[in-house]
């Protein structure tokens, strides 16, 4: 019970209060599950390691030793070095933060926007909720990674306007669970409680009704976030993502495939370490539905 | 039903209109034209130029010419070939892309279809275990990754295939390969996921207390049910192995209308660019709008609205 979990970006939330028995069960169920322990163990490692990792190493990201060149994995460099002489896991690891930094802040702005706007639509109903969820389905039916590319060609390619272009394509499923949840829980009896006391309808949304649909809207971020990561990555791999000297994921990918030909390490370890986390955000994801138990039919 | 489909289509054209317009002044209003990037043009020929093409005209003007050649079918000239339109440059490059998703789309079909039918009716056995992982890991394996370890391990080691290029048959093997593969995997857990919950129910047992053989079973009464979810997802999908080709196609060097699309935004090929955008929001629209009338005339519970 007081085990708290183990601090990762994406970790179980704490139960909300000491004893709160719905959360504790939860936790029990998704404990039991040895896939998503498994992944939710691999991502706490790997995202420590990411945080920590270049600030232990005696190298720095970017330095580079022209006179070593590419060399395959040894003693003095665990993964090898790059074709300037940079070490490959500094460089993973350093890759890795702005890899995780673009998922979890952007599945924030897509977070934000669907649950805000899927919870208007729903509480309010009527002809209101008519438009939004048409212009949500509207929406659905647009080119949208065509217009991500074209944003990050036309606009250069900056890092904010990654996470804003990514955030606003992800943000329309989201709304959808979101509306459905709020217009089966407003018609319960202790949202008319709520209501005779005379609380303001801001107060209902965000103190009653929200908190009763934390479940779906973990387990939707959860699986949000390898969605996120995975465009990043691809637009990167395009060349149209992070700019030097920053890299990640999809940067090291990219290079590496460009010179896996002569040096395959420079492919296969960027490659292994993007898939593993994709692999454990899939399986914690997948071990969240189930604890929390929540239907994956989608609106 | 009729006017379920009227609504949904109008729904489309609207959207339709509103992709122009946004992509329309969205290349416009980018600094950069398309006629930066050569070198030796004095102010004069740029006028020319841009007289040429009607780029001169106020922007509104441009616009409003622009939607009229479209309705009339002409995308315009491209400003980066000369003497070549866009329709022109299109036709060229969309059967290669065509070719290959329509290859990649039967390699998903029946590797995901098939494997989530067998964990489906082989549940909790190793069958299923198997097919399981590979859905997890297609899943988690992205195809800029699986891409070119196959191109190093099958092309470049074993030397089976050319690493790029698109020439003879084989050539075709390793990108549909790579972008079947990464929606079979997620079409194989879809399947497995909608059979289970069919095969569950009452008249599953009243078909086989009647005697009909398990692969009746199976193939006459459960995977019509069960398939629901997996039409719902194909209109994406196809959308995906579409737009997914930009990644393929730069990979193994196709020349298909993925890569012409990203290079024409590096150009600023105004009209190549606004063509390609109509092509794919015309080809999402329209199969969002075929799932969605498949998806009502299987499922008679699915609401239409009226």
């Amino acid at each position: 019970m007081t085990s708290a979990p183990p601090t990762s970006p994406a970790a179980v939330p704490e139960p909300i209060e000491p004893g709160n028995s719905l959360w504790h069960d939860a936790w029990l169920r998704l404990r039991k599950n040895k896939l998503a322990t498994f992944g939710l163990v691999s991502l706490s490692v790997i995202a420590v390691a990411c945080l920590l990792g270049p600030l232990l190493s005696s190298y720095g990201y970017e330095e580079q030793n022209l006179d070593l060149g590419a060399s395959a994995p040894s003693a003095a460099h665990w993964l090898g070095t790059d074709t300037l002489g940079r070490d490959l896991l500094v460089r993973l690891l350093a890759g890795g933060r702005i890899s995780l930094a673009v998922g979890l802040a952007a599945t924030f702005v897509a977070l934000t926007i669907g649950v805000v706007y899927g919870a208007v639509a729903g509480f309010f109903g009527g002809k209101l909720d008519a438009v939004m969820m048409r212009s949500v389905d509207i929406m659905y039916s647009m080119p949208f990674p065509i217009f991500v590319i074209l944003l990050m060609v036309l606009f250069g390619r900056n890092i904010l306007l990654l996470f804003v272009a990514i955030g606003a394509v992800e943000w329309l499923t989201m709304a959808r669970i979101v509306r459905g949840q709020v217009m089966s829980i407003k018609k319960m009896e202790f949202i008319e409680a709520a209501r005779s006391l005379g609380l303001g309808r801001r107060r209902i949304i965000f103190r009653h009704i929200l908190p009763n649909m934390l479940g779906p809207i973990i387990v939707y971020t959860t699986l949000t976030i390898p969605g996120v990561m995975l465009l990043e990555a691809f637009l990167s791999f395009l060349g149209l993502g992070v700019q030097p000297p920053m890299s990640s994921w999809g940067v090291l990918i990219k290079d590496g495939a460009e010179k896996m030909e002569e040096f395959p390490w420079l492919l296969i370890f960027p490659g292994t370490m993007f898939s593993l986390t994709l692999f454990s955000l899939n399986f914690l994801g997948d071990g969240l539905r189930d604890a929390l138990d929540v239907r994956s039919s989608k609106d | 039903m009729f006017r379920f489909i009227t609504s949904r289509f109008l729904q489309s054209l609207l959207a339709l209109f509103l992709v122009i317009t946004a992509t329309f002044f969205m290349v416009r209003f980018v600094p950069g034209g398309p006629f930066t990037a050569e070198k030796a043009v004095t102010p004069e020929i740029l006028r020319n130029l841009e007289a040429h093409y009607g780029l001169d005209q106020p922007l509104w003007r441009q616009y409003l010419d622009y939607l009229g050649s479209l309705a009339r079918g002409d995308l315009g000239p491209s400003f980066k070939y000369p003497n070549r339109t866009v329709n022109e440059i299109i036709f060229d490059k969309v059967p290669v892309s065509a070719e290959l998703g329509a290859i990649s789309l039967a390699v998903a079909l029946v590797l995901g279809i098939g494997l989530g039918t067998l964990a489906a009716i082989r549940r909790n056995t190793w069958v299923d275990y198997v097919a399981s992982s590979f859905g997890m890991i297609g899943i988690s394996i992205p195809t800029f990754v699986v891409g070119p370890l196959l191109v190093l391990a099958l092309a470049i080691h074993l030397g089976w295939f050319n690493a790029s290029g698109w020439y003879g048959p084989a050539d075709r093997v390793l990108p549909a390969l790579v972008l079947g593969i990464a929606y079979a995997a997620p079409l194989s857990r879809l399947t497995r996921g909608g059979l289970l919950e069919v095969l569950n129910q009452d008249f599953i047992r009243t078909a086989r207390a009647k005697g009909a053989s398990e692969f009746r079973v199976v193939t006459r009464h459960a995977l019509r049910g069960g398939l629901l979810p997996v039409v719902s997802f194909l209109g994406p999908a196809v959308a995906g192995i579409l737009t997914g080709s930009f990644v393929i196609e730069t990979i193994f060097q196709i020349p298909g209308i993925g890569r012409e699309f990203v290079n024409s935004a590096f150009n600023r090929d105004y009209t190549l660019v606004l063509g390609t955008v109509i092509l794919y929001a015309v080809l999402i629209m329209a199969l969002n709008l075929a799932v969605d009338i498949a998806q009502a005339w299987m499922n008679p519970k699915v609401r239409l609205e009226s």
